[in-house]
């Protein structure tokens, strides 16, 4: 179980004056599969990013099974059992999808193991596994291999930041399905930032983050009619416009 | 040999013991074994400084294994070898220098190889320079290489210096054909206080030659690497210079790729980049659960791979 306990996380702005991206989180995360949603801009990312240990919260506390984890560094955390996908995964010269896959997985695989997680994700590990990840390989299929490194590590506790955003229609499908697939295997925690209707569906629950709040959390059947019939929070030129 | 000269030996040829088909070995300036085979012919130069390689025309899927090992300290070497590659071969040829330098005077070896590819002649060469001791003695390479590529040959030039090398100043030429390809790739990593100086210069002289010198570097503590190139377009060409650099440290690196086109149907295309090492990198590689240090060393390792 991951809890957050009044996580508050305050940047300067340009002109030197203290902004709140996320402003006294408390939630607890105990479910398989949690959907996390909310208006761009609203403080999602900057949270995946806290849990991870890339932000370190202005105050507050983060516990893993009970377990303080607000001072331990990012490859602590990552030893402990969290994973997490990037929204833009980054490129590497010189190092193979096969070289990630294996350092995700902490050891070196048979090129048939590599390629159980690759073909999880859509991709044929024939034209894939010895390929270097960098320019060469589209936005789309970096993701999936982002996708893939997580399925690898198996941790218990595993955050997707907008896995979907930048595939392609047809692949969209198959990408559903993989974290259908997921849900069904996971023994422990998935966290997926998302704004699909699709993914929130398959969600067993759905935590709303919004102008760095939690606005709403609860079952999917409570929150997402919610969410389908309401407009987003907007100013009321924009919401005039909708 | 000895364990010193087997461990330098796997160092900069990855071999393990006498290899197949033709070799040339020296050890500490003197020929240390020699294997000629019906298509690859050795012969000392006169004066016993080098030697000339005779492949003849025609020669396939042939190696030929050279290596140079100092492994007393205080020594310079001097060799001159030609490479005479005849028309249609196709051989791999795998060179190197490993300098093991216990004492505390200056090691050094300077090598002048030329390359004569014949018409169509496909060669591969492979070139690793590699130092150790625990002496304050200076360990030097400089080697040379000359290349002359004939119409329709293809030559590939896989160069690395990963390791304990203080000082190194390598100069390339090539001069091609119609036809004619040259590929370099260049591997350098720099630590200490050592310094680097590497210059190609290629001249594309024939109608449809084309040539790709990439290298790829890291300087790290207080080492300094300067990256010379100039691909000079004569004819209907395509030249391609690339430069990238990871800096660390307090290292210091000028990467200089220069183009010169000479004719108008010549296509030249230069690139130059030196930057620190992504921090998206690192912290991609720690939410794997790689240490800051760990991540830093596979990204290198990667990025010289």
């Amino acid at each position: 179980m991951l809890e957050l306990q009044n996580v508050s996380y305050v940047v300067k702005d340009e002109n030197n004056v203290d902004k709140a991206i996320l402003k006294d989180i408390s939630v607890k995360i105990n479910d398989r599969f949690v959907a996390v949603t909310g208006p761009n801009g609203g403080g999602k990312s900057t949270l995946a990013k806290i849990i991870a240990g890339i932000y370190a919260p202005t105050s507050g506390k983060i516990l893993l099974d009970g377990v303080d984890i607000t001072e331990l560094s990012i490859t602590e955390r990552a030893k402990m059992g969290i994973s997490f996908a990037f929204q833009q995964p980054v490129r590497f010269k010189g190092i193979t999808v096969k070289d990630l896959i294996c350092l995700a997985a902490g050891k070196n695989l048979k090129i048939s193991e590599a390629c159980e997680y690759l073909s999880e994700v859509g991709l044929c590990a024939r034209d894939y596994i010895n390929r270097e990840v960098n320019a060469s390989l589209s936005g789309g299929e970096l993701k999936r291999i982002e996708i893939a490194m997580i399925i690898a590590r198996g941790t218990k506790f595993s955050v997707f930041d907008e896995p979907e955003a930048g595939i392609d229609l047809w692949s969209f499908n198959n990408l559903i399905q993989v974290f259908e697939n997921m849900h069904k295997k996971i023994k422990g925690t998935i966290l997926i930032i998302s704004h699909q209707e699709r993914i929130l569906d398959i969600a067993d629950k759905i935590l709303v983050v919004a102008d760095g709040r939690v606005a709403d959390f609860g079952v999917k059947k409570d929150i997402l009619p919610g969410l389908l019939s309401s407009k987003q929070i907007a100013c009321k030129t924009l919401i005039d416009k909708l | 040999m000895n364990k010193i000269q087997l461990d330098l030996l796997e160092q900069i040829a990855g071999i393990h013991e006498i290899p197949q088909g033709a070799f040339n070995f020296r050890i500490d300036g003197e020929a240390a074994g020699r294997n000629t085979t019906e298509n690859i012919d050795i012969v000392t130069k006169e004066g016993g400084q080098g030697i000339d390689i005779f492949i003849k025309p025609g020669t396939k899927n042939e190696s030929l294994h050279m290596p140079v090992i100092l492994s007393k300290t205080g020594m310079v070497d001097l060799v001159y070898n030609d490479f005479h590659i005849g028309e249609d071969c196709d051989v791999t040829i795998v060179a190197g220098c490993g300098i093991h330098n216990g004492g505390d005077e200056k090691s050094q070896h300077d090598g002048i190889h030329r390359f004569f590819v014949g018409k169509n002649a496909r060669i591969k060469y492979i070139e690793k320079h590699y130092g150790q001791g625990d002496g304050k003695g200076e360990n030097v390479m400089n080697p040379t290489t000359e290349i002359y590529i004939e119409k329709g040959g293809y030559m590939e030039m896989e160069t690395a210096q990963i390791k304990g090398i203080n000082s190194t100043d390598r100069k390339t030429f090539a001069k091609l054909d119609e036809d004619a390809t040259l590929i370099v790739k260049e591997k350098l990593m720099t630590h200490g206080n050592q310094y680097a100086e590497t210059n190609f210069d290629v001249e594309l002289n024939g109608e449809n030659s084309s040539a790709h010198v990439v290298s790829r570097s890291v300087a790290k503590d207080n080492s300094k690497q300067l990256f010379l190139s100039n691909i000079k377009g004569n004819n209907r060409c395509s030249g391609h210079t690339e430069c990238d650099a990871i800096i660390m440290d307090s290292a210091v690196v000028k990467a200089v790729p220069e183009i010169t086109a000479a004719h108008v149907e010549a296509s030249l295309i230069h690139e130059a980049a030196i930057g620190k090492i992504a921090g998206e990198q690192i912290i991609k590689l720690m939410t794997l659960g790689l240490s800051e240090k760990e991540a830093e060393e596979q990204i290198i390792s990667g990025f010289l791979k």
